[in-house]
């Protein structure tokens, strides 16, 4: 049931089905490593690397899987992808996978993953559900990017640890803490549902 | 006193959902009516208890002897994932008027961060027994309390006049800021 071209279906995770800011997936790391942008980076290649693995898997043994078990085995293809990444952080760079600390594992409770091997890789081709994983964790990598950069600009004043603002900023604290995090998620989820309604509006006049 | 002070701590400091950020999901999915997240909260903290007993279990016993800690993830997701589904049908059987109040909330654990995070803490910190177990209690009381505040606030919010892009989860995330902003202030206490 092909009614997408493959470019359609790389582009829609950018913003028509951002897991992020359209869909409110993967709201628990989008929060917790967005305090600086480096953080935000880490986690977003570490999640696109599970992402597209397990989607070329599922697609690939997608027959194999009796529907039972499907979510119990997808967990723990997941949950292989994930160990890898873990490992390949705490090897090659231990300061990171030390500050992004618990949630490098969290990766495996990603609703985005889960989500989409249920509603996408089970039911298409292999080549599709490798386009499709590369969207979204464009999308994803993309919404963590923008994020951590206005709470790290804000909140240290800083942009991957350069000092961007002047000497007369005064660091606003409060956006590397937790209660920054949800306040700029929250303006910027109201700016997006604010630009679709808009484009929206133009449309059907 | 070490053991009250992290119980504490769990509860207010470092709050599972205002801290940690862990069980987004269902505090914005499920925290629309008080009674709700009432039920919710305590599935959560029951399961919590249990996984915290469950995973301190196999870590200590399985994994940590025969040196197989990097199937770490992969066994507490897949204990986590078969406890839930055991609790379920021993509480239908035991108390149906229980299984009925918790209902849905159940199998939506699973995939709740906050399960899988408090088995992933407590191994990272090297709690023993006891203080695994206390810090699943406090950290599902915390959950249980930063969901049912939300929902009596976003009960209130129904009737307050919100501006069009900023109705559901804009708002619900903004007062969840000003929630942790509120619970910084807990912070001085341990």
């Amino acid at each position: 049931m092909p009614t997408k071209s493959i470019a359609q279906e790389y582009i829609k995770g950018l913003w028509e089905e951002n897991p992020v800011f359209r869909q409110l997936l993967g709201m628990c790391p989008t929060l917790a490593v967005t305090n600086a942008v480096i953080n935000g980076i880490a986690m977003g290649l570490a999640t696109s690397f599970v992402l597209i693995f397990s989607s070329l898997v599922v697609a690939s043994i997608k027959k194999l899987i009796p529907s039972q078990v499907r979510i119990a085995s997808y967990i723990v293809i997941i949950a292989t992808f994930v160990t890898m990444a873990d490992r390949f952080l705490q090897a090659f760079f231990p300061p990171i996978s030390k500050s992004l600390g618990p949630y490098i594992p969290l990766i495996v409770v990603n609703c985005i993953i889960l989500g989409r091997q249920e509603a996408f890789s089970s039911k298409n081709s292999v080549g599709r559900s490798l386009v499709d994983a590369l969207g979204m964790s464009s999308g994803f990598i993309l919404a963590l990017l923008l994020l951590s950069s206005i709470r790290e600009v804000l909140g240290a004043g800083t942009f991957l640890g350069h000092q961007v603002m002047g000497a007369w900023f005064e660091p606003w604290i409060i956006m590397i803490l937790p209660a920054g995090a949800f306040i700029t998620l929250g303006i910027l989820l109201s700016l997006a549902l604010l630009i679709e309604s808009k484009t929206k509006q133009r449309r059907s006049e | 006193m070490e053991l009250i002070a992290l119980f504490i701590s769990s509860i207010f400091v470092n709050n599972y959902i205002l801290h940690y950020f862990l069980g987004i999901c269902p505090f914005l999915g499920v925290s629309k009516k008080l009674d709700s997240a009432v039920s919710m909260g305590m599935a959560v903290t029951f399961v919590m208890t249990i996984t915290a007993v469950f995973s301190w279990m196999i870590n200590h016993w399985i994994l940590i002897p025969f040196n197989l800690d990097y199937l770490q993830i992969v066994s507490f997701i897949l204990v986590i994932a078969s406890l839930v589904q055991l609790v379920e049908m021993f509480i239908r059987k035991i108390s149906p008027p229980l299984y009925q109040a918790l209902g849905i909330y159940l199998p939506l654990i699973t995939t709740n961060c906050a399960i899988m995070g408090l088995a992933l803490l407590a191994a990272l910190n090297n709690y023993n027994f006891i203080k695994t177990v206390i810090f699943g209690v406090g950290s599902g009381l915390g959950f249980t309390l930063a969901i049912v505040l939300m929902a009596g606030i976003r009960e209130q919010l129904d009737l307050a006049d919100v501006p069009e892009p900023l109705k559901g989860a804009g708002i619900a995330l903004i007062v969840a800021g000003i929630m942790a902003l509120a619970f910084l202030g807990f912070s001085g206490m341990i």
